[in-house]
């Protein structure tokens, strides 16, 4: 099931999106969730259905990997289609069956809500899968820096990320190790009444705890030793590009939100 | 013997809560260019004394200095300028999200400039021989390999002095021997001066000086071969002998006629055939 | 109790992406009361074979048979603790395992949890304690004020306590200084000698595996690559140098001697002592 999952995973593959710069990329999907609420229409929801695709497209990433990624939230999604229909009564009614009454704003209404779901799924999945975590968090530590100015410790929360994703690889390692260790000394993960089932969990949580806590300090320690004192005075060894895709992309962009602008109705 | 690099006088520290001193009064000094081997079971100071060296802890009394320069609160970043570390956990000192984030992150925080560092990084990581791994991710990397990246982070720093703290002790013996031959051919090559903490009586033995330390006390040092010839004394201190030294004492003492007990394995084969060349 | 292996086979993640063969083929009889040392290096399928010992994994295909319990490919297991109480399990770094108030309430864990009562758990946590070479006042203490080499001991004796038939132990003395590692190794051989247990020791150590194993499995790239008595294996020290594993210092020694000198020995050596008498009596021989 997790194996399935597309939400925060990152798909090495080399595409025109991989390459962009993840300033813009973040840029794009922050407007993207934003500029989606002008679309009130047909086309305008077209429009953007379009756009996504061309996105798509352009990242390489397997359809049927975006398919299978996106299936979990197929239930929400006909979820909210369905409660629309049923609850909406707006326009004139297409449809009776004895007490069910469906009207055509309401079809409008669950049709437009779930597009707008799939593509806001769609697009910020895309962030991730053809952005590295790491590229993800230089973006955001760019993008954030102006923000220095009122005391927002920039610099620090971004190392911060770094190193959380750096160690999850290593933290679930050994939260197969430990749990391993307890099985083999008659704890039952997966079976029993869920009160032993949430008492099992203590032997699991303080090792891990303890060790994690054992790691931080080591890990302070070892960045200490290599002069680590703060984000003042320091050099970027990463450098992100700003390329005409990113420039060409950014004005897409902006002529999508004048379209959808002017189609309002 | 090269000059004095690090000098310790006197240098004591307990820590907190504790009643027994960690490094009890120790004196000794550290030259430009040997390989010394700190020696010691485990809880007997030595790896109190590496933090010391690094100003991550403060002695309690006496004075530690580097280049003649006492270490202080003040001092205490040139010193780490010029001393690296490397530790035992291999995972619990990558800071980079891939190999060469990871080299690079003691320039960024030296704020050495961008093409400067990017030559550097390149630089360090030939020497330790991972420049094909540098965008690999540290989970996707052996224990072995993990220490040479951060050899190689201290090595992109320039530093006099690299100490290596129980570095190899928790890696596997290909891993270990990896470590070792990395950091041996780095000694002979730029001249880098060595401390080795370690168990690893074999390792030492190979180390130009050594010190063993017991209880946080200085309890001898000296060149390998005479720290050596205490055999009995050192398993006392918890410690073991090399392999050649045991193997030159049984001969010994079914009459064969070696004038010394041997170090390494190569001297020892080298006697014999002289002996039985003469029989 | 004896352990059967019968073509095990064992993927991880399988039919995903990420499928991964660790294991394959691998056949092997772990008869009761011996101890068997398993050799090979990181990644050659070492620690995944343990797990199957008991029961942690099961195989992908192929079948195991522990006591009179058989697990087979592709069925449900149910009620796996009789296995798991009678296999013990000593994991590399067991120190990490450790969590309670109390070393006493530590080593009471494991057998608790197999139905052994409070009073009788706490005698043995006793036993225990003293086993590893501890004393009984540090049963009140926070297992997390000891040092390193104490919080290994109270973990083991948290192991030892469940009263195994079979223990399995994986690296038990990495990163311990020399005198700990031979206090642990000489303290599971006593075990072994007086109580019968049958001992399965994973190592990197040669000079451990020739010491005291009865029998030794080499593994390679996920299989069995051979199997034999110290005597036998080492009686072939090119092949393990090939696969890039080493050899006891002594065999070690000996190549190098009959390379130096010309002269030959007729079997390996496995202690200094065996080996010092077998020296002099060669360059005797070469005098003649």
């Amino acid at each position: 099931m997790l194996d399935k999952m597309i939400l925060g995973r990152y798909v090495p593959v080399d595409s025109t999106i991989h390459k962009m710069d993840p300033r813009s990329k973040l840029l794009l999907v922050f407007l993207f969730v934003c500029i989606i609420f002008l679309a009130n229409n047909l086309i305008s929801y077209g429009l953007i259905g379009l756009f996504t695709l061309i996105l798509l497209m352009l990242s390489k990433i397997p359809i049927r990997f975006l398919y299978n990624g996106l299936k979990p939230i197929l239930f929400l999604i006909i979820f909210t289609f369905v409660l629309h229909i049923l609850f909406t009564k707006e326009g004139e009614v297409v449809f009776n069956f004895g007490w069910l009454e469906i009207y055509d704003g309401g079809l409008r209404q669950g049709l437009f809500i779930s597009l707008r779901f799939t593509f806001l799924i769609l697009v910020t999945s895309l962030l991730t899968l053809t952005t590295n975590p790491i590229s993800i968090t230089d973006g955001m530590e760019t993008l954030l820096h102006p923000f220095k100015k009122w005391k927002l410790p920039v610099h620090e929360l971004s190392l911060m990320m770094s190193i959380a994703l750096r160690f999850i690889p290593t933290l679930m390692e050994e939260t197969d190790k430990i749990m391993k260790a307890q099985m083999a000394r008659g704890v039952d993960f997966s079976s029993g009444p869920l009160k032993e089932r949430i008492k099992a969990i203590v032997p699991l949580l303080v090792p891990l705890f303890v060790s994690a806590f054992k790691r931080a300090e080591e890990l302070a320690i070892a960045m200490e030793a290599r002069g680590y004192r703060g984000g003042e005075g320091r050099t970027k060894y990463r450098q992100l590009k700003w390329q005409t895709v990113d420039t060409l992309l950014m004005l897409s962009l902006v002529v999508l939100t004048i379209l959808l602008v002017l189609l309002r109705s | 013997m090269g000059k004095k690099l690090v000098s310790l006088e006197n240098i004591a520290f307990k820590y907190e809560g504790q009643s027994r001193h960690a490094v009890d009064h120790v004196s000794f000094d550290i030259y430009e260019g040997e390989w010394l081997a700190i020696v010691g079971h485990n809880g007997s100071g030595k790896s109190t004394l590496a933090k010391l060296l690094n100003g991550l802890q403060f002695p309690q009394a006496g004075t530690i200095l580097v280049n003649g320069k006492e270490l202080t609160e003040e001092t205490v970043w040139e010193a780490r300028s010029k001393i690296g570390m490397v530790f035992q956990n291999p995972d619990n000192q990558f800071v980079g999200a891939t190999v060469q984030d990871d080299v690079a992150f003691g320039l960024e925080n030296a704020g050495i400039p961008l093409p400067e560092m990017v030559q550097r990084v390149q630089n360090a990581l030939n020497k330790v021989k991972m420049e094909s791994f540098l965008n690999q991710e540290p989970h996707h990397l052996s224990g072995g390999q993990k220490q040479r990246v951060a050899i190689a982070g201290v090595l992109a720093l320039q530093p006099d002095l690299i100490i290596l703290d129980e570095a190899t002790s928790m890696l596997d013996p290909r891993g270990r021997e990896e470590v070792l031959e990395t950091v041996r051919e780095l000694k002979e090559e730029n001249l880098l001066t060595v401390i080795s903490i370690t168990h690893d009586l074999e390792e030492a033995a190979k180390a130009d000086r050594m010190i063993v330390m017991n209880e946080g006390k200085l309890y001898r040092q000296g060149i390998p071969t005479d720290i050596f010839q205490m055999e009995g004394e050192l398993i006392e201190l918890g410690l073991d002998i090399p392999f050649s030294v045991k193997l030159s004492k049984e001969l010994k003492e079914r009459g064969i006629g070696l004038i010394k007990s041997h170090l390494t394995e190569e001297e020892l084969v080298r006697e014999l055939c002289e002996l039985h060349s003469k029989m | 109790m004896r352990i059967t292996l019968q073509d095990v086979e064992y993927r991880y993640q399988i039919n995903t992406p990420f499928e991964h063969l660790a294991l394959h083929d691998v056949n092997m009889d772990i008869v009761s009361g011996s101890y068997t040392a398993i050799i090979g290096h990181t990644g050659s399928g070492k620690s995944t074979l343990l797990q199957h010992l008991n029961a942690l994994l099961k195989p992908t295909k192929g079948s195991i048979t522990i006591g009179d319990r058989t697990i087979e490919s592709g069925r449900k297991e149910k009620h796996l603790r009789a296995i798991r109480r009678s296999v013990g399990i000593v994991f590399q770094f067991p120190e990490h395992q450790l969590f309670e108030e109390t070393v006493e309430k530590d080593i009471c864990f494991g057998p608790m949890n197999f139905g052994v009562s409070e009073k009788d758990a706490k005698d043995r946590a006793r036993k225990a304690l003293e086993q590893v070479g501890m004393d009984e006042e540090i049963l009140e203490k926070s297992p997390f004020d000891l040092s390193g080499g104490q919080m290994r001991r109270v973990a083991i004796a948290g192991v030892l306590a469940m009263e195994p038939d079979v223990l399995v132990l994986d690296e038990p003395t990495a990163g311990l200084d020399p005198r700990g590692r031979m206090e642990i190794m000489d303290m599971f051989y006593q075990l072994h000698k007086e109580r019968g247990i049958s001992t399965i020791l994973v190592t990197h150590s040669m000079e451990d595996a020739a010491r005291y194993a009865d029998e030794i499995i080499i593994m390679h790239q996920g299989t069995v690559f051979k199997k034999g008595t110290p005597f036998d294996i080492f009686s072939q020290p090119e092949q393990l140098l090939e696969l890039g594993l080493d050899v006891p210092d002594t065999v070690r020694f000996q190549l190098k001697l009959q390379k130096e000198l010309g002269v030959r020995f007729d079997r390996p050596c496995l202690s200094i002592e065996d080996l010092a008498t077998e020296v002099k009596k060669a360059m005797e021989r070469g005098n003649r």
